[in-house]
């Protein structure tokens, strides 16, 4: 027996995923059936109204965030893609991103809240978020799968994990940053815990914690893709078809499709920080 | 009783700092109980009373604890050991809950980078006080505006705080402070952030709105001359965390306690506060028409004076008599001065600082007239005072002093 079998680091891990898996069933079945709750939900209602309707609506909200540039990109944009036929996918895609996001921001805003009111927390915190980040994404796919599957829930579940990150990271650093006098200015009028974080931390951090959901989309989109491997479903798989069978057309069409979609993304919620500041 | 009442209060930072008190007490300095327990003092057994409706102000250069010791009395920072009382009663003992009350009705803070929340407009700013406290929404409303108006920001209620200037930004903060009208004020630095012009209409401002308020107002300057100007009283901290002085600011500059306010206040402008009651004080006067001519007479005699004050019954000041007059008068023979009393005398308030009495005094005949509010006859500064005043001043400081030519000759005489 050879030193390196002294300590099994990868065995390890495969007996705590072996023992939640048999232990913890129960939890993973009402994950799951939240997360397809959520998915079909959100499908349902980007696909069940008319293309063009939707693409409308896309575009009527850019230019309420971002003005009129990015609004007429969103509709030339979203009008190629479902030219391309690729329409469907477009939206499961986002309605996997819209999932994952959703379920990050609710745990992470909390967590950042909790990191910044806390140097313990925080110093607990921080190894666990560069873990996430920094471990390949591919590598969070086998215990998705293990746990939930294939198909589109283990997609959102490796999405959140790798997405999870800068919503809680710039929550806390925009609570940190409120200046001290404003702190102290919310103190010294008899503020509680409670009217400090409402009246005064969140709103004065609220454009670092934006900056922290767009990233957090961002992440997540391009994690979705990763994501078709498991079966998620939506654009990845279309990028996966053209990997595998080495069809160009295929791939760059859904390519491009997520670029549009990234774009989208990005301006409207960028526009959507600035607004807060 | 007084308002706030400090009693030995102590606030040392650093790890477990009760340990360094018995070290203070046996008087070790800074430095040693630093090395020995890594605590540094910010307040060194500060004891101190503020009375109703006073100004005190807390002055200290940096480093001195003055912005740690505003913070202990509504406990945004905790002190180590000691007492403040407010109204008798001890805030270091309250809970979280009672603090929260004095906090929200009691008094209020100004800061010195204001403190404004930057997504809210004026008057959302200066209703924040009063939301925290759960005041609807209509009452909430109108206390803003009255605050504003009082500041003199009407007109910029819908304005985001970021597009004004820092002195408006200072009046937003401080109708903020105001708003939940409280009866204490503390306001920490709120004027050394602003440029000097604005600054002191700012401390005018300030000045004109207590003279109508009547707050309590707790105010920490690193500026002398603001401490001065504003000060009912003034308490200086040294280096040390230790209260070295508290008086008037006249007490301060008239008799500095150690070598430390010594030499602070040497180069303040003693004209600008010491004040023309300080200076002057009693004068002959006479009762008129009670008294005659001869009385009038014999009172300049006494006193040796060319002149006398004459006041009615109740002290109200009618003018001055000279002996030249006087003596005129008599030899025609008439016993009523009614006719040579000239009301062509300079008065002023006994609180006027003599720099503003300078011009008057070198060029008027007579004494200038202290009266109070109501015309009454307080006494007189006389020329001859305020110039001695003046020239106290520059005495021991290294300003220039006239010499005359001979002086000038004898000294190269002897360096020859």
């Amino acid at each position: 027996m050879g030193f390196r079998d002294l300590i099994d680091i990868g065995g390890g891990f495969e007996t705590v995923v072996n023992w939640l898996q048999d232990n913890l069933g129960w939890l993973f079945k009402v994950i799951t059936d939240t997360v397809n709750g959520m998915l079909d939900g959100t499908e349902f209602v980007l696909t069940a109204p008319p293309a063009l309707l939707v693409i409308a609506i896309f575009a009527a909200l850019a230019w309420y965030f971002a003005g009129y540039g990015v609004a007429i990109f969103t509709f030339l944009g979203f009008g190629l893609v479902w030219y391309m036929g690729l329409w469907t996918l477009t939206m499961s895609t986002l309605s996997l991103v819209i999932s994952s996001v959703v379920i990050a921001l609710l745990l992470g805003i909390p967590l950042g809240i909790w990191s910044s009111k806390s140097d313990k927390v925080w110093s607990v915190m921080r190894p666990v978020l560069d873990f996430m980040q920094t471990l390949p994404a591919f590598v969070y796919l086998i215990p998705a799968v293990l746990f939930f599957r294939l198909g589109p829930v283990p997609g959102v579940v490796a999405t959140l994990v790798f997405s999870l990150p800068p919503a809680v990271r710039l929550t806390n650093l925009g609570i940190r940053q409120v200046p001290k006098e404003i702190k102290e200015a919310a103190l010294s009028f008899g503020s509680t815990n409670r009217q400090m974080l409402l009246k005064a931390e969140l709103p004065v951090a609220l454009p670092t914690i934006m900056a922290g959901v767009n990233q957090t989309i961002m992440l997540a989109l391009s994690m979705v893709v990763i994501a078709g491997m498991i079966g998620a479903g939506g654009l990845g798989n279309e990028v996966l078809r053209g990997i595998t069978q080495l069809r160009i057309d295929v791939g760059f069409e859904g390519g491009i499709a997520i670029v549009i979609l990234a774009i989208f993304l990005d301006r409207v919620t960028q526009a959507l920080g600035e607004r807060t500041k | 009783m007084a308002l706030i009442e400090v009693n030995d209060l102590y606030k040392i930072f650093g790890p477990s700092p009760k340990r360094a008190i018995p070290m203070i007490k046996k008087g070790m300095s800074k430095g040693e109980i630093l090395k020995k327990t890594g605590c540094t003092i910010a307040i060194n057994s500060a004891t101190f009373t503020i009375e109703r409706k006073e100004t005190f102000v807390v002055m200290g250069l940096s480093g001195s604890g003055k912005s740690t010791f505003i913070r202990c009395l509504n406990r945004l920072i905790e002190p180590t050991a000691g007492e403040i009382l407010i109204d008798g009663q001890d805030i270091m003992k309250m809970d979280s809950e009672k603090l929260r009350e004095v906090r929200r009705y009691k008094m209020s803070m100004v800061f010195q980078n204001f403190g404004l929340l930057p997504h809210r407009n004026v008057v959302n700013n200066v209703e924040f006080g009063l939301e925290i406290s759960n005041v609807d929404k209509e009452e909430r409303r109108k206390k803003a505006e009255d605050a504003i108006k009082l500041v003199g920001l009407d007109g910029f209620e819908e304005s985001l705080t970021s597009e004004l200037s820092g002195g408006m930004q200072q009046r937003v903060g401080l109708a903020r402070a105001l708003a939940n009208d409280p009866e204490i004020l503390l306001m920490d630095e709120a004027f050394s952030a602003l440029d000097p012009l604005i600054r002191t209409q700012m401390q005018d401002e300030l000045l004109e709105l207590q003279a109508r308020l009547h707050k309590t107002i707790v105010f920490i300057t690193h500026d002398l001359d603001e401490a001065l100007k504003l000060g009912d009283r003034i308490a200086i901290l040294g280096p040390d965390g230790r209260v070295r002085q508290i008086g008037t600011p006249e007490e301060i500059l008239a008799s500095p306690a150690d070598e430390y306010v010594k030499r602070f206040v040497q180069n303040v402008d003693r004209t600008k506060v010491i004040s023309a009651g300080t200076v002057g004080g009693h004068a002959a006067s006479i009762t008129y028409p009670r008294e005659d001519i001869q009385a009038a007479i014999r009172t300049m005699e006494r006193h040796g004076t060319s002149s006398v004050f004459v006041t009615d019954h109740d002290r109200h000041l009618k003018g001055v008599v000279t002996i030249d007059d006087a003596i005129g008068l008599q030899k025609k023979g008439e016993k009523d001065l009614g006719t040579v009393i000239n009301a062509d005398v300079y008065t002023t308030s006994p609180s006027t600082p003599i720099s503003d009495l300078l011009a008057t005094a070198i060029e008027t005949r007579y004494p200038i007239a202290l009266v109070d509010e109501e015309g009454r006859f307080q006494g007189a500064v006389s020329r001859a005072a305020i110039i001695s005043e003046v020239n106290k001043g520059y005495e021991g400081s290294d300003v220039e002093q006239p010499q005359t030519l001979s002086e000038l000759q004898d000294a190269q005489d002897g360096e020859e």
